[in-house]
């Protein structure tokens, strides 16, 4: 299994916790789904309210890795404050950096992004960016300290899968060393599985599993995915071709 | 005096942070805090003194993606 920051993770598929239906629903979905990851965020509290507490207990009760986000900000300096903020409660350095640059397609902003993964690096964050498969901006976050890339399949929530399939050939192809996560977008197990046939190492997905009719079912087909795909890839799939090839032998054939 | 708290008004005699959250009812419960977009770790917060117009963020840990 790969290595995230010198933590070796227990699954190549990492689940979000939102729009499940129910916290059990939730619960069933990870214990099906095997995923070692955990994505959570924080939100406002009121005195009375006690909503914290009760999502926090949930999410250690399910004994995975938390991997807060910062979802929802679009500028630098909010994604720095609310990593600030991750770091206490949740107590880790993982962050899931995302400062959103565009409303209707909550494309990653590549300049706020990179301002603040320089600025959450220095201060010893471990820094999983959401971004585009931009090769340039990729390589400007590795040297800004970033160790993993989670470039988008397709826009959050969409379920459109890999829209950019050269960009992420390309991508993977520039960047063999450094794990590459597919984050967001994704819809369907196949989609999971091509992204492991193209060598990503993980995907993490949230939508596509919350909202299916029995999420803890689609959290397996996932996973079964995830497994496929990736050993698909290690198996060294043949190379496409244009023209039709008989997989029968022809010497032999009966004269009729 | 009058500060805003997660963006709503409110009027308060709390001097310091950690005296407003205890006002609040989040004494003891699993919070972070930001006065004026700055984050104010947990154990600064005593020191963190209030003063009219500040604005005081306190959320917890929820569901994300």
């Amino acid at each position: 299994m790969p290595r995230l920051y010198d933590r070796e993770i227990k699954s190549r598929l990492m689940l979000g916790t939102a729009q499940y239906p129910s916290p059990a629903i939730l619960a069933e979905a990870f214990r099906r789904s095997g995923a070692g990851i955990a994505t959570v965020s924080l939100r406002r509290e009121a005195g009375a309210a006690r909503e914290g507490q009760a999502f926090w207990d949930l999410i250690r009760a399910l004994n995975v890795e938390l991997l807060p986000n910062t979802a929802g900000c679009h500028s630098a300096r909010e994604a720095v404050t609310t990593a600030q903020m991750a770091r206490e409660i949740f107590g880790t350095n993982w962050i899931k950096l995302e400062v959103i640059g565009h409303a209707d397609t909550l494309q990653p902003d590549p300049f706020g992004l990179l301002e603040a993964a320089r600025i959450l690096c220095a201060e010893g964050f471990e820094v999983f960016p959401y971004c585009t498969e931009d090769l340039v901006l990729c390589a400007r976050l590795i040297e800004a300290g970033c160790r993993v890339l989670m470039p988008w399949g397709a826009p959050i929530g969409t379920g459109l899968g890999l829209n950019n399939m050269y960009g992420l050939r390309a991508l993977r192809a520039h960047f063999p060393d450094v794990p590459l996560v597919i984050d967001a977008g994704l819809g369907l197990p196949s989609q999971a599985a091509r992204a492991m046939e193209l060598g990503y190492d993980a995907v993490l997905l949230n939508t596509a599993v919350a909202r299916a009719g029995d999420p803890a079912a689609m959290a397996e087909a996932f996973a079964r995915a995830v497994e496929a795909g990736r050993l698909a890839y290690e198996a060294d799939p043949m190379t496409p071709r244009d023209m039709a090839a008989p997989s029968t032998p022809i010497l032999g054939k009966a004269f009729l | 005096m009058r500060i805003t708290v997660n963006g709503a008004v409110h009027d308060t005699g709390a001097q310091s942070l950690a005296a407003l959250l205890v006002e609040l009812g989040h004494g003891a419960t699993k919070v972070a805090t930001a006065v004026n977009e700055a984050f104010v770790p947990a154990a600064l917060r005593a020191q963190q003194t209030l003063n009219h117009g500040d604005r005081v963020e306190i959320v917890a840990p929820r569901q994300g993606g």
